[in-house]
């Protein structure tokens, strides 16, 4: 499913001090498409989404925001211990009207933190709060997702569960998705368009085609290139908890599921 | 009761009920040093007020509001060095504001008064400036609430969300701007941001909800007047630090409750 655009940068430019952070930057999310941003660190990754939604505001360019509910999931949040917030307060700050516990008890079993709308925020692990900040931004029921790093301090099979979320938003309900992310194994797998970004998009395009760039390639060095080349040509097949290797039932789109698996 | 304490009594309150809230979100947005530099800079105010012939209070009220200003454009400007020009500003200030303050030789000011408060010289004038911008700050205070709350967690969800963060954050510069002048009368120049965070940080361990902090720091701020300026009276003691005293003593007690 996809659909009409729902943000659009153009040639945006943006200096911090004096420093160029980021240098004719070309971006469109349209409905129904995962679009991810990979990048070094110091890349202009993090300032390219703040600029798309409006926090910072570019030295040159045009951005055009046509989605009408942004969900934001911020690198990090700092609520300090001195500000008394429960989780079930701070998911109901997030939408104008009132919402019943059963709607917010839903919303954080998909994010898989059932268990926590009883706490105060501060007391949450980094995971949890990754967590309770994407269900918080489900809640929004948006038609653009804005997503920095979702996954940070998420445990590994917690991650490939909330990728599974975040694209099931984009192929189910036809959410635009802007991610930043540093898993590129999981972003080559999930991911409809890549932008390569080094403060200009070095490269941009359909994963494969992306990790066969030499921009790419020399970006993250052939190692990383290699491993990734290794998992792209692994479509064809699943591991068993073992790691030995299982041929694929069914479809394209099928995977195996270990026997600690809970989703799907 | 005699006239002269119910009149601190009824100060006091107006102070502490203004100062529990805004408290709150200066500890909330970790501005505790704001207060402190506002304060500061109002002794320039007072000898401002008595050079163009107002009212100190109203010469304090002004000048914390440029103050305000200007340190929240420097905050939002996010270039870093924001602390720095805190303290350049504060100390720069209250230096001048004491040396014009000593060139002034017709007038009479009791420095001490400013300096540590002196409740027990509120005026009718006092009273009604007092209890006017306290219903005026509350009033503001709860019109935006919600957008205030919602910064103090983040800024940058709440301007996704659709808060009007950069109004919300110069209204509260300024109304914590008018609640410095207003508490300078009660505990003085050096004690003023105290008044403002240790209510609020009494409060902390008791809430469970940013309306349930903001309420109990206001009521921490009024049993801290209550008794400080009862104590102050009998036992002919400063007023300014014995309230501060009291609110430093329930910070403790707040603390040994909720361990247990």
């Amino acid at each position: 499913m996809s659909g009409g655009p729902l943000l659009r940068l153009a040639g945006i430019r943006l200096s911090h001090g004096g420093h160029p952070v980021l240098d004719h930057v070309d971006l469109t999310v349209e409905a129904g498409r995962i679009i991810t941003v990979v990048g070094p660190n110091g890349a202009g990754k993090s300032s390219l989404l703040k600029v798309a939604l409006g926090l910072l505001r570019p030295d040159a360019g045009r951005v055009e925001r046509m989605a009408a509910v942004i969900g934001y999931v911020p690198q990090r949040l700092d609520i300090g211990r001195l500000l008394p917030l429960s989780v079930r307060r701070f998911l109901a700050m997030a939408v104008a009207e009132r919402l019943d516990s059963g709607t917010l008890e839903t919303v954080l079993d998909t994010v898989g933190a059932g268990h926590v709308l009883g706490r105060q925020v501060a007391d949450l692990s980094g995971g949890e709060l990754q967590r309770v900040l994407l269900a918080r931004a489900l809640l929004r029921r948006p038609d653009l997702l804005v997503l920095d790093e979702p996954v940070g301090g998420v445990d590994v099979a917690g991650q490939a569960e909330l990728y599974d979320l975040i694209t099931a938003q984009a192929r189910e309900h036809g959410v635009g998705v802007l991610m930043v992310s540093h898993d590129l194994h999981v972003v080559m797998a999930a991911t409809d368009h890549v932008v390569c970004l080094n403060r200009h998009v070095c490269c941009a395009g359909h994963p494969e085609a992306v990790s066969r760039h030499p921009e790419y390639l020399a970006m993250f060095g052939p190692r990383v290139a290699a491993s990734l080349a290794i998992y792209t040509h692994a479509h064809d097949h699943g591991h068993g908890a073992d790691g030995s290797v299982l041929p694929l039932e069914g479809g394209e789109d099928s995977h195996v599921h270990g026997p600690g698996c809970r989703h799907g | 009761m005699d006239d002269f304490l119910l009149r601190a009594l009824l100060a006091g309150a107006a102070v502490a009920l203004v100062a529990g809230p805004l408290g709150c979100f200066i500890v909330w947005r970790r501005m505790a040093y704001f207060g402190d530099a506002l304060a500061h800079s109002a002794l320039l105010g007072i000898v401002a007020g008595l050079l163009l012939g107002v009212a100190p209070l109203a010469g304090v009220a002004a000048l914390c509001v440029i103050a305000a200003v200007i340190l929240a454009r420097a905050e939002a400007d996010r270039s870093g060095g924001a602390d720095s020009l805190l303290g350049i500003l504060a100390h720069g200030s209250l230096a001048l504001g004491l040396v014009l303050l000593s060139l002034m030789e017709r007038v009479r000011v009791d420095l001490m008064g400013w300096l540590f408060g002196d409740i027990l010289a509120v005026s009718d004038a006092d009273m009604a400036w007092l209890w006017g911008g306290a219903a005026l700050v509350l009033a503001v205070l709860a019109s935006q609430w919600r957008s205030l709350v919602a910064a103090a967690v983040d800024e940058d969800l709440a301007v996704v969300e659709g808060h009007k963060v950069a109004r919300a954050r110069m209204v509260l510069m300024l109304l914590v701007a008018l609640g410095v002048a207003a508490a300078m009368k009660v505990v003085g120049v050096m004690l003023v941001s105290a008044m403002l965070i240790i209510p609020a940080a009494a409060a902390r361990r008791l809430a469970r909800t940013p309306e349930q902090m903001a309420a109990l720091a206001a009521l921490a701020g009024l049993l801290a007047v209550g008794l400080g300026l009862g104590g102050s009276w009998l036992w002919d003691t400063p007023s300014g630090p014995s309230v501060v005293t009291v609110a430093t003593a329930l910070f403790l007690l707040s603390r040994t409750l909720s361990r247990r």
